[in-house]
């Protein structure tokens, strides 16, 4: 939280998540997830020429900044504070956004203290590249391709911020949640956020749902407005109307780039056997069999004894893989079964992309003016 | 006079230069944080918040949070500007956060107010956190607090921070008064030829309107920016005139800082 700010006395926004809410491994993965949305959108970046690009994003994210701390009169006579992530997604592209709003998260733990050092990752996280992503896509659905100055990018702008800010705190509220689950001491005691899921999503949502959702979705629409006065040029780039962007930001991806992407598959299907170190089942991913053992032996020690519910029985049949345990049953080695299993879900997601990608194409040469 | 809506965004903005200006002048302070090196400072520090959150005792953390205490005493950092813009404030949110923790969380009854039951456990989660976050956040506000942001930059920059990352936060921080100013001005200017109380869809058109003379702005600032980068041969580092040295005493406090890191988490196990 801000320290000198009354809107979090207010309670309005909680979306910063300040130190001492999180586990360290919470954060860890957070800090992890974020790191590879600023390396790939720093990498995205890099190919446009960086002088450019620096001033352009830090201007952005002191702007983003600014408009943070506005209070935002909204209908019903309350007050809210927007992200502006979404005005950033859709002048900057979803790259440009995540670094604007990263930049902007920081200065506000570092300087402001508003939100954490060890929460910044997932701070970043939540608002800086999911809500970036989110925005974008979210706008660039609804808007499609309709004219700059078509009232269908002002609503596609409003809806994009409302969600955006909601997917944003539904992900802070389920890092709450699974807190007490995951980590509290020997007496049960919880050691950080103390909340489970079932009181920490209701909490966070009612208030974003109802305040910062709709001050994101007003201040974005509004400002998508002006800019459809008085400088259109800014939504041409993250249009998909083709044409090139005042700004310079949105990219596309090169050979050097698709190289690195095809490097890191490869490295990460050939650590996949790595999978088998791990002891035991993953938590919740038990079979039917798995499962009866696991209440067999909660009745040897005189535990309350689980029963393997009916409905799990029933539906375990519905499907059976076509690699089960990760290895076709011809098989031997569990490394190469890994492998072969890695290699197959890869293929299986590229056909399905690329499959996606036909039809796309296939529906914009329709929708083009010939 | 047109309502709370500008008033309550001027003075937001007036309340961020002030914590600026005020972080300025604690740092050219005599203490014990501003002798060490930027560099231990922020290493040492950030430590510390680590320790904090992967400590689970109350008592361990407590003793950080008195060290924290005695960390402000010895860098001159005033303690009404840490209890009233921290600590009161942290209070306030996590507090709010924390309370219905004492009557939900299940455990032996204490006391009962009404038909509501206070657990032990429940004292005990909300305390922890209250506890834990008031240090967290005392550790990167006294680090603010002693350490010009001109040295924080450099100090992440020699951590190997990316060059482009540290350029950008030098940047925006400049931008953010910058645009704060202009804002300002914006605001009071329309708080001058303004009479009676707008209606709270006049006031929220006003806004976004602000907002989009601020983002045009903004980007147009952005141009200029770039054309005196490039006309000064800007090659993306971060320059400060002061340079960074390592003493001995660094290198002590540096110890000192990792030991009563390492002591707290192998204490609060």
């Amino acid at each position: 939280m801000r320290y000198d700010d009354k809107r979090h006395r207010r309670g309005e926004c909680a979306m910063h998540i300040p130190d001492g809410y999180l586990s360290p491994s919470t954060c860890a993965v957070m800090y992890a997830g974020a790191a590879a949305g600023w390396y790939a959108s720093l990498k995205r970046l890099e190919r446009v020429l960086l002088t450019r690009v620096v001033p352009l994003i830090s201007v952005f994210a002191a702007f983003s900044f600014v408009v943070m701390m506005f209070n935002l009169p909204l209908p019903g006579g309350t007050t809210g504070h927007a992200l502006g992530v979404t005005i950033a997604a859709i002048v900057l592209g979803p790259s440009g956004a995540i670094l604007a709003l990263s930049i902007a998260i920081t200065i506000q733990a570092l300087f402001f203290g508003d939100g954490g050092i060890s929460t910044l990752g997932a701070n970043c996280f939540n608002m800086a590249i999911v809500g970036s992503l989110v925005a974008y896509g979210v706008y660039r659905l609804i808007a499609a391709r309709s004219a700059l100055s078509s009232k269908r990018r002002v609503i596609a702008a409003g809806i994009a911020g409302y969600v955006a800010v909601n997917a944003a705190a539904l992900l802070t509220a389920i890092e709450f949640g699974i807190q007490p689950m995951l980590f509290h001491d020997a007496g049960g005691t919880p050691l950080y956020a103390p909340y489970p899921l079932s009181i920490a999503v209701p909490a966070m949502m009612i208030g974003h749902l109802t305040f910062a959702g709709i001050a994101e979705a007003v201040i974005s629409a509004g400002l998508v407005a002006y800019l459809q006065a008085a400088d259109p040029g800014l939504l041409r780039g993250t249009s998909g109307l083709g044409q090139e962007i005042s700004t310079g930001v949105e990219l596309r991806p090169t050979a050097g780039s698709m190289r690195r992407l095809w490097t890191t598959i490869a490295v990460l299907m050939l650590l996949t056997p790595l999978g088998i170190l791990a002891a035991g089942t993953a938590w919740g991913e038990w079979s039917p069999g798995k499962l009866a053992h696991a209440a067999n032996y909660a009745q040897s020690v005189n535990a309350p004894a689980a029963i393997v519910p009916r409905g799990l029985q029933r539906l375990s049949k519905l499907w059976t893989a076509p690699f089960p345990a990760y290895a076709p049953g011809f098989v031997k080695s569990r490394s190469f079964g890994y492998l072969l299993s890695a290699m197959f879900g890869v293929g299986v997601l590229l056909c399905l992309s690329l499959l996606t990608q036909g039809v796309i194409e296939r529906y914009r040469r329709r929708g083009s003016p010939a | 006079m047109s309502g709370g809506f500008l008033e309550s965004t001027t003075m937001g903005f007036a309340r961020a230069i002030t914590r600026a200006m005020l972080s300025e002048h604690t740092a050219q302070q005599r203490g014990l944080l501003q002798s060490l090196d930027p560099r231990v400072r922020v290493v040492g520090l950030f430590s510390l918040v680590l320790a904090v959150i992967l400590a689970r005792n109350m008592a361990v953390i407590g003793a950080l949070f008195l060290g924290a205490l005695l960390l402000a005493i010895s860098s001159r950092v005033s303690l009404s500007t840490l209890v009233k813009r921290v600590w009161l404030v942290v209070l306030g949110f996590t507090g709010v956060i924390a309370l219905p923790a004492i009557f939900i969380t299940p455990g032996d009854a204490v006391a009962r107010i009404g038909s509501a039951v206070i657990t032990e456990q429940g004292l005990r989660t909300a305390g922890l956190l209250i506890l834990r976050v008031e240090t967290a956040v005392t550790f990167p506000a006294l680090l603010v607090l002693c350490t010009p942001w001109a040295h924080v930059l450099k100090a992440l920059r020699s951590l190997k921070v990316p060059r482009e990352a540290v350029t950008m936060l030098a940047m925006t921080y400049r931008y953010v008064f910058l645009l704060v100013e202009t804002a300002t001005q914006m605001f009071d200017s329309r708080r001058s030829r303004t009479v009676g109380v707008l209606p709270p869809a006049e006031q929220r058109r006003m806004a976004v309107r602000t907002a989009g003379v601020l983002l045009s702005k903004s980007i147009e600032t952005s141009n200029e920016v770039y054309l005196a980068m490039q006309a000064r041969a800007f090659r993306g580092d971060v320059q400060v005139l002061s340079e960074f040295r390592m003493t001995l005493w660094d290198y002590v406090a540096l110890l000192l800082f990792f030991l009563a890191g390492g002591l707290a988490v192998w204490k609060g196990r």
